[in-house]
């Protein structure tokens, strides 16, 4: 159900560009307005999501440990699992962002006909994420492109490493190819394992469907309905430069995907999308393990106290003297 | 006992049912063996608690304060302005399912809601509906559910039964730690007065008598007179400990359990026959007489409250520094709540060994050690002579406690000693130990007896990798550095893996160690006979 409803907004969406450009002809909407109102809303969105996070302090340091403590110095520590440093929490949290290093560690428990639980290696999610991810980045760091002139140097040279196979004319993309598969796959997982399934909601299909969106006519753009670069460089270097002109015959593809990307960017601060920031936020993984070396503040600590000795003293006089326990009080 | 056969436990069904996961509906009655019994009125009534009452989580009526609605939400408010954690958890959940498959309740019984995704989607349902403006505006296609009795009904039976073992958090790509969630859950309940017995009781009793289980002072002083004698009669040696003695050098806390039930005594006579063989200048305290602390499975509040007495006891008697024992969650709580709570703990030294001389810089701050550092330090100086062959009736494996394991990384150190006082260690399979090890089912206050057919599921992961090294390796001892695992395990492995015996580490520690002015020893701590020595114990 989660999945149709969010087919069906996904489609709505598309159809909204195409009936907008081609038949109500509002270009400059869809050109212009949305795109800045998107980025307005997706800036402003995550400031204000990490605002909020921030806003609450972090009262107790949870770290979880994945590897040995720094303890006795002839018991080697798990510097990256168990970060003892700030450095250490740093590194920690780069390999989580960069290599999805927990994800990496994924299990899949299996109990076996004999009844015995058997742990298997489970690569796929981790190698579908992380190549999800690190795709997206690519070609998002490659549309550069479209906004400078000239194009710096670094940005023709991804473009050249991602097309590094030169098949195809134009040249086919690595990262295309990559993208649409690990989103082919992420999808596909969902869909097909009746667990995941089960616990799927459609805000974990519709921005799967925005970006296989954005992605497949992204490919289409450049492989099958050839849009005009130089008026698409016009639109984005206006638009970047706070003059935006409207170039003629941008296309209607150029227009769904565009608005799907504007659709994506305003719907990142109000949805699961978030994780991005708020992976660095996470307080067992981005604190160091030291809470027995230094201490940690919390700002609210109330002030509580239990019972005191005196008072439990008190309650147990005649008892603990019968033990000969020794007193405060005689 | 439950009634059910191991056979009929493993029939797990791990196919979704087909009605969704926002139907809140439960049977109690139909699930009897999953769930605990309420707090009784007289402990809340005792602590200050919310709405102390008689109830039944079988009633129709849960007898609820008539604003509880109103409760929940001004509470969950409270919460996300107080817990980073808890407002991060609850928005950036991608539901990837790496977690699903890692918490021993799924594994063990196949109930969806107990992957930790959906136990923490029940709270996060109601939090998109009323605290997002998506979910205020999309209601259910956005994932949000509307708050109702039969949702508190559902958490009640679901954050209870999650044992905070964090095991689901090593794998989230994120770091969600549905233990916090758990946390949250409970503090909500708890304010409209709903909890558990078997963890509202051992507060109340922790904060009277200074002890979970309620022991007064001067039992106290007689339960360990009488571990004393049973150490003698095993070892010729009388150790007198000193309680509440002022100007020792070190307060020694230690999980309640230790000096009260079987197999936990056995661990205690090994500290004490190790600090007596040391020399060591120590104290015991009848008051602060807890190292555990049932409060982590309350609120937080009740945390401070409880863990109050320990820095405050260790200040009045003036010692340098302090020991902690043997035990799991006592130990998440003097590693990561104490010094926030109750630090800082300038009266107290830099702990130093007196022995070996050695400073813990890493517990520069809360001057508190955990009794594997200090041992383990101590062999490694070649400061205590060892006779592993005392133990060599036993084949040994090792099952990391959660909260050492995944809230200190405390992975060698047991290790360590482990292979010093015995000849026969064996590890589980990798997914099975260290910061993936599982957890024994009964934490968090779930080991009871009530709860049994929960503990029993929960409790499968971790027997099976037990059965597995009793059938390669022929182990018929599994160690652990915790009081609930000494007595949940134990349970557990009774059901699951009838041959093998549950004990601490430092029980092995006092069989093995070689103490001056000893009679020739022919048992173990337990009375056992040693092995190739059984001729010696004819007389008994």
């Amino acid at each position: 159900m989660s999945f149709i409803w969010s087919l069906v907004l996904f489609w709505g969406l598309v159809a909204l560009a195409l009936l907008g450009v081609t038949g109500a002809g509002l270009e400059s909407l869809f050109g212009i307005w949305i795109p800045y109102a998107a980025v307005g809303i997706f800036i402003g969105g995550v400031i204000a999501r990490v605002v909020g996070w921030a806003r609450s302090p972090v009262p107790f340091r949870i770290t979880t440990t994945c590897g040995q403590q720094k303890s006795l110095p002839f018991i080697r520590h798990a510097r990256l699992d168990n970060p003892a440093s700030g450095l250490g929490a740093a590194m920690r949290m780069a390999l989580e962002v960069l290599a999805f290093r927990s994800l990496f560690r994924n299990t899949k428990a299996h109990l076996t006909e004999d009844k015995r639980l058997v742990y298997g290696s489970e690569k796929y999610l981790w190698a579908g994420a992380l190549a999800f991810h690190w795709a997206f980045l690519v070609i998002l760091v490659r549309h550069y492109r479209f906004f400078s002139e000239p194009v710096p140097a670094v940005i023709g040279w991804l473009q050249g490493l991602d097309g590094f196979f030169e098949v195809g004319l134009p040249v086919i993309y690595a990262t295309d190819v990559v993208i649409l598969a690990a989103l082919a796959y992420l999808l596909g997982r969902r869909l097909l394992d009746a667990r995941l399934r089960y616990f799927s909601l459609a805000a974990d299909y519709f921005p799967l469907f925005l970006l296989l969106g954005v992605a497949g006519s992204g490919v289409l753009l450049r492989y099958v309905w050839k849009t005009d670069i130089t008026r698409v460089k016009e639109l984005a270097v206006g638009l970047a430069s706070f003059s935006p002109v409207l170039p003629e015959g941008l296309g209607a593809t150029f227009y769904v995907h565009l608005f799907l990307v504007c659709a994506l960017l305003a719907y990142f601060p109000f949805s699961k999308l978030t994780h991005m920031a708020g992976v660095f936020l996470s307080p067992t993984r981005n604190l160091a393990n030291s809470n027995r070396a230094r201490r940690h503040i919390n700002p609210w600590n109330p002030p509580v106290i239990g019972h005191t000795y005196a008072e439990w003293e008190e309650e147990f006089r005649d008892k603990l003297k019968a033990a000969g326990i020794p007193l405060d009080r005689e | 006992m439950t009634e059910k056969t191991r056979e009929e436990l493993l029939q797990i069904d791990f196919t979704p049912p087909a009605t969704s996961w926002m139907d809140p509906h439960i049977d109690f009655e139909a699930r009897r063996g999953s769930w605990s019994y309420p707090g009784a009125p007289k402990n809340l009534r005792y602590m200050g608690f919310p709405n102390p009452r008689e109830w039944s989580p079988t009633d129709a009526d849960w007898k609820l304060p008539p604003n509880w609605k109103e409760i929940i939400f001004e509470g969950m408010r409270d919460l996300l302005s107080k817990f980073r954690s808890f407002k991060v958890f609850m928005d950036i959940c991608v539901r990837c399912g790496a977690c699903a498959d890692k918490c021993h309740f799924y594994l063990g019984s196949g109930d969806p809601k107990n992957m930790p995704v959906l136990r923490a989607e029940l709270l996060r349902s109601v939090y998109r509906k009323d605290f997002t403006t998506a979910g205020k505006i999309l209601g259910s296609l956005a994932g949000g559910r509307e708050l109702t009795l039969e949702v508190i009904k559902e958490w009640f039976y679901y954050f209870y039964q999650c044992t905070e073992c964090r095991r689901c958090s090593v794998f989230c790509p994120y770091g969600i730690d549905t233990a916090e969630i758990t946390m949250m859950a409970r503090e909500l309940l708890n304010l409209v007065g709903i909890n558990i017995n078997w963890a509202v009781e051992p507060i109340a009793n922790c904060h009277r008598t200074g002890n979970h289980l309620g022991i007064q002072p001067h039992t106290f002083k007689d339960n360990i007179e009488f571990l004393m004698d049973e150490l003698e009669e095993v070892t010729g040696v009388r150790v007198e400990p000193s309680i509440n003695r002022k100007g020792a050098e070190i307060l020694f806390v230690v999980p309640s359990a230790d000096y009260f039930a079987d197999p936990g005594i056995y661990t205690f006579m090994g500290y004490l026959l190790l600090f007596h063989q040391l020399g060591l200048d120590y104290t015991l305290s009848a008051y602060a007489s807890e190292g555990g602390n049932f409060g982590l499975f309350t609120s937080h509040e009740t945390i401070k409250k409880l863990n109050y007495k320990i820095y405050h006891e260790a200040k009045r008697l003036g010692v340098k520094w302090i020991l902690g024992g043997e035990c799991g969650h006592m130990w998440r709580v003097l590693h990561q709540y104490m010094d926030t709570m109750n630090g800082p703990a300038d009266f107290l030294e830099v702990p130093k060994s007196p022995i070996t001389g050695t400073v813990f810089s890493h517990a520069a701050s809360t001057r508190t050690v955990h009794i594997c550092e200090f041992t383990a330090d101590l062999i490694r100086h070649g400061k205590v002579k060892l006779d592993p062959s005392r133990n060599d009736h036993w084949r040994v494996t090792f099952h990391d406690s959660c909260n050492p394991a995944r809230a200190l990384g405390l992975f060698e150190e047991p290790r360590y000693i482990l292979k010093s006082v015995c000849r026969s260690f064996y590890e589980m399979p990798e997914n099975t130990i260290r910061e993936q090890t599982f957890c024994c089912a009964g934490g968090a206050g779930l080991g009871n007896d009530e709860n049994m057919e929960a503990r029993l599921r929960g409790g499968f992961p971790r027997a099976n990798a037990v059965q597995y090294v009793r059938d390669r390796y022929g182990v018929n001892l599994m160690s652990c550095i915790c009081a609930i695992d000494r007595a949940t395990l134990t349970t557990l492995v009774e059901y699951w893996a009838p041959e093998v015996k549950v004990s601490g580490v430092h029980e092995l520690v006092g069989n093995a160690l070689v103490v001056d002015g000893e009679k020739d020893r022919t048992t173990d701590l337990r009375g056992q006979p040693l092995a190739g020595r059984e001729e010696g114990n004819a007389d008994v």
